[in-house]
């Protein structure tokens, strides 16, 4: 209860604050919008794409970009652009959710287990030593035997694979925050262990974790593009960026557009992550203001 | 010819947030035998004056816009980097502060001092270590077969500040350069480390510059002081005339903030609200058991101001943690307001928290870096339902009067503020809550001298106004005299004299007590 209070009375929040700094950040902002406008591209996908996803034209085959198909066609004489929509849909979700599920159950995770320390800690941290040992691939393909092929497992199989990093680091942080005397100066104050872990240790800890984060969201595209390859993400006529890129990567020779598009739209993306994620490190980072 | 001679020196700083002149025109000299102290707060210039000369200053931000040094006749200011790294460390060698962090911890002792021999004497290594053990022994540390073998870690502070002082020593430079050398040291190992500057110096007949924000430190030992306010030289003379007759205002304030008088006893009948019934606080390690705090009891009356005083590792900081369960004890009662403390449930310990506070040492770190002046102070309000969010902002402004901050630094964020006013606003979290208790822990040691006092006579005042008991631990003597109603000596963990401020010092019972005593700096000169 108290807490909502203090979330709702705080005026310039940490948060605001943080926005305030990241709107004066030029290449961040343009991470974000780039972002943006692929994520609306990503949702608006099936009524602005030109052609149909599974629409196929075995007589033009594969041809370079030209005024009918502006990225050109596949092999199939699929438009690439349409292509490149519908797997983003896939890529960028999977990024994301994934992403997300890593970051909450890591975040906390390593958290109570760096704040509470000793057995706690000890057993927490054994759970993510056996699961980094655990085959992936047996995992996901145990995973996929028992449950059947679908999406939202592999948002979890994924997220429940990149954690264990995620918990790592910020438990290593949290082990060198709460030896510091604000931590001790909340305790002397009355307050509990919930509250010190999300008001005191987590925004402390949260430069790392950002970074990390960027950092997970395309190994996480490239891991379902590897999955898929193998026959357990997404199948034809489904596809996503990763497939494009694995297909193009065997023709590239003949058709090196079919590498090249999906290649960009995941490279962009990935710099529009770090542009963001560099901003916002910078800006959650009350220090660095001047202001 | 003076050893060293700067005149018009003009330091300035170009950053992001403006230009600001560091050091402006100053000009003092340093002879040879005599030791000349540098005095001022932080942010007066003193280091930067120094650092400059040696080049040691990072160009940009700073920049030497004018002046000159002239050390034995050379220009150190016209020299090149690499004419300047001979003269580093080989005439002019320095000390510093924080003597762990000047030493690599995966060295040896042996292998760091004899570094500057090998590289600036060519020295074989053989004859260097032989130079090292020598020096060991000159400045005080016994047994230098094993100790020259020994890493950084091994040492104490004073140890430490001993081997970097041999480390300064080992190429007989001509001036040494010591840079607040005894600060982060316990008064009685700031008396042995003076002495020992002052006889090297004696015995070496070297110029040595000593800066420091307190003058009592330099009382004794320093023959020539300068002191410095925002850049600029304020006043200059040997030791008695500042002493005696300082002219500057800013010197006077600066005399006038070495506590000296002791606290008048007030009058009212003892009622104790903290007991302590032998309490034990033990820490386990893999190899031993230390006993932090071994069977201690005593009483702190209401209003009163108990002061707690030892060297490091007495214990005096786990009697307070452990008073305010911070840290679990061994064994023993610690007794607040009639409810045995360490008892209470989860929801009893979180009212009681209400009620006792504490204030730490460092306000570097006592204050969540992301959480503004407002976020910090309000948090302990709502917590314990002390206000709604309707009146919070207005209990917080009214907090800032208290302590004495401005109203408009409400939404800034700990790191735009120096440390006094950090320690402000640490005062003013602990007395959010209205806590009739408060543990201090050494809550100015971090602090300078002048800023020193402004937080001592606030916590004064802040007692008065809100009717406090106080728990003051401190290393230094001189302070808690100053604030202290009482006063209890700890040494290893046991209680070694208790008694009112004012016999205390008048008239000490135990040995211990008088070394103390003896060692807070500046006595003969201050006393007259």
């Amino acid at each position: 209860m108290t807490d909502i209070t203090l979330q709702a009375e705080k005026g310039t929040s940490l948060w605001e604050d943080a926005w305030r700094r990241l709107k004066k950040n030029r290449l961040a902002l343009f991470g974000l919008g780039l972002l943006t406008s692929f994520v609306l591209v990503a949702l608006l996908t099936p009524w602005i794409a030109p052609y149909a996803y599974d629409a196929q034209n075995l007589d033009l085959g594969a041809t370079p970009p030209s005024s009918a198909h502006w990225l050109g066609t596949d092999i199939f004489g699929r438009d690439l652009l349409t292509q490149i929509m519908y797997g983003g849909r896939i890529s960028l979700a999977v990024g994301f959710v994934a992403t997300a599920v890593a970051l909450l159950i890591g975040v906390t995770w390593g958290a109570i287990a760096g704040y509470v320390g000793g057995r706690v800690d000890a057993v927490m941290m054994r759970i993510v030593d056996i699961l980094y040992a655990l085959p992936f691939m047996i995992f996901i393909v145990l995973l996929m035997v028992v449950f059947g092929r679908n999406l939202l497992l592999l948002f979890l199989a994924i997220g429940a694979v990149e954690w264990l990093t995620m918990a790592r680091i910020m438990r290593g942080q949290v082990q060198t925050l709460r030896k510091q005397e604000f931590v001790e100066a909340a305790i002397s104050l009355g307050l509990g262990p919930a509250t010190i872990i999300r008001r005191h240790l987590v925004p402390n800890a949260l430069g790392p974790i950002i970074v990390y984060t960027t950092l997970t969201i395309p190994s996480v595209m490239l891991l379902e593009a590897f999955l898929s390859f193998l026959g357990l993400g997404v199948q034809p006529p489904e596809t996503s960026w990763g497939l494009l890129i694995s297909y193009g990567a065997e023709t590239m020779e003949e058709y090196p557009w079919l590498l090249l598009f999906p290649g960009m739209a995941l490279t962009l993306t990935l710099f529009a992550l770090n542009f963001l994620g560099d901003g916002l490190r910078d800006a959650l980072d009350v220090r660095r203001s001047a202001d | 010819m003076s050893l060293l001679s700067v005149s018009d020196l003009r330091v300035d700083f170009n950053t992001r947030n403006g230009h600001t002149i560091a050091v402006n025109n100053i000009g003092f000299s340093v002879e040879k035998g005599q030791i000349t102290a540098i005095i001022g707060e932080s942010g007066s210039g003193k280091s930067v004056a120094c650092y400059s000369l040696l080049g040691l200053l990072p160009q940009p931000p700073a920049s030497i816009e004018s002046g000159q040094a002239l050390f034995e006749g050379q220009d150190l200011l016209q020299m090149s980097e690499a004419e300047l790294r001979a003269i580093r460390g080989r005439d002019i060698a320095m000390i510093f502060q924080d003597p762990m962090t000047c030493l690599n911890p995966f060295m040896t002792i042996g292998d760091q001092l004899i570094e500057p021999l090998v590289y600036h004497k060519n020295l074989s290594k053989k004859d260097a270590l032989a130079r090292a053990k020598e020096l060991l022994v000159e400045v005080g540390i016994r047994d230098p077969e094993t100790t020259i073998n020994n890493y950084p870690h091994e040492f104490s502070g004073g140890m430490r500040q001993r081997v970097m002082i041999a480390m300064a020593l080992i190429n007989e430079p001509k001036l040494l350069i010591a840079d607040e050398p005894t600060t982060a040291l316990d008064v009685t190992i700031q008396a042995q480390i003076l002495k020992l500057i002052a006889e090297l110096q004696t015995k070496r007949d070297i110029g040595v510059i000593f800066i420091s924000h307190d003058l009592a430190v330099v009382a004794d030992i320093a023959d020539q002081i300068i002191v410095m306010e925002k850049g600029h030289l304020v006043e200059r003379g040997n030791r008695e005339t500042i002493f005696r007759d300082a002219q500057h205002p800013y010197t006077q304030k600066l005399l006038a903030a070495i506590p000296s008088n002791t606290k008048a006893t007030s009058t009212k009948p003892p009622e104790p609200l903290v007991q302590v019934a032998n309490l034990k606080t033990y820490f386990e390690t893999p190899s031993q058991t230390v006993k932090a705090v071994d069977d201690v009891s005593f009483q702190i009356n209401k209003g009163e101001i108990l002061g707690l005083v030892g060297e490091s590792g007495s214990g005096k900081s786990t009697i307070g943690r452990s008073i305010l369960r911070l840290l679990s004890i061994t064994d023993g009662t610690v007794t607040f307001a009639g409810t045995d403390v360490t008892a209470l449930d989860k929801s009893g310990l979180k009212n009681m928290r209400r009620r006792m506070q504490m204030i730490f040492q460092d306000p570097y770190a006592s204050l969540n870096p992301r959480m503004s002046v407002y976020d910090t102070l309000a948090e302990p309000l709502i917590l314990h339902g002390l206000e709604s969010r309707k009146t919070v902002e207005q209990a917080v402004l009214k907090l800032m009067d208290d302590v004495g901050l401005a109203r408009a630094f409400i939404r800034k964020y700990p790191h735009e503020f120096s440390g006094g006013q950090r320690q402000r606003i640490a005062i003013g979290r602990a007395l959010a809550t209205k806590p009739d208790f408060i543990v201090a822990d050494e809550p100015v040691s971090a602090l300078d001298v002048t800023i020193q006092a402004q937080i001592l006579d606030l916590m004064l005042d802040l007692g008065q106004q809100y009717g406090l008991t106080m728990l003051f631990v401190s290393h230094d003597l001189a302070v808690v005299r100053h604030i202290a109603d009482r006063i209890i000596v700890l040494y290893h963990g046991k209680i070694v004299e208790e008694g009112s401020s004012e016999a205390l010092f008048k008239n000490p019972q135990q040995s211990y007590t008088k070394t103390l005593l003896q060692s807070i700096p500046g006595q003969s000169l201050l006393a007259s």
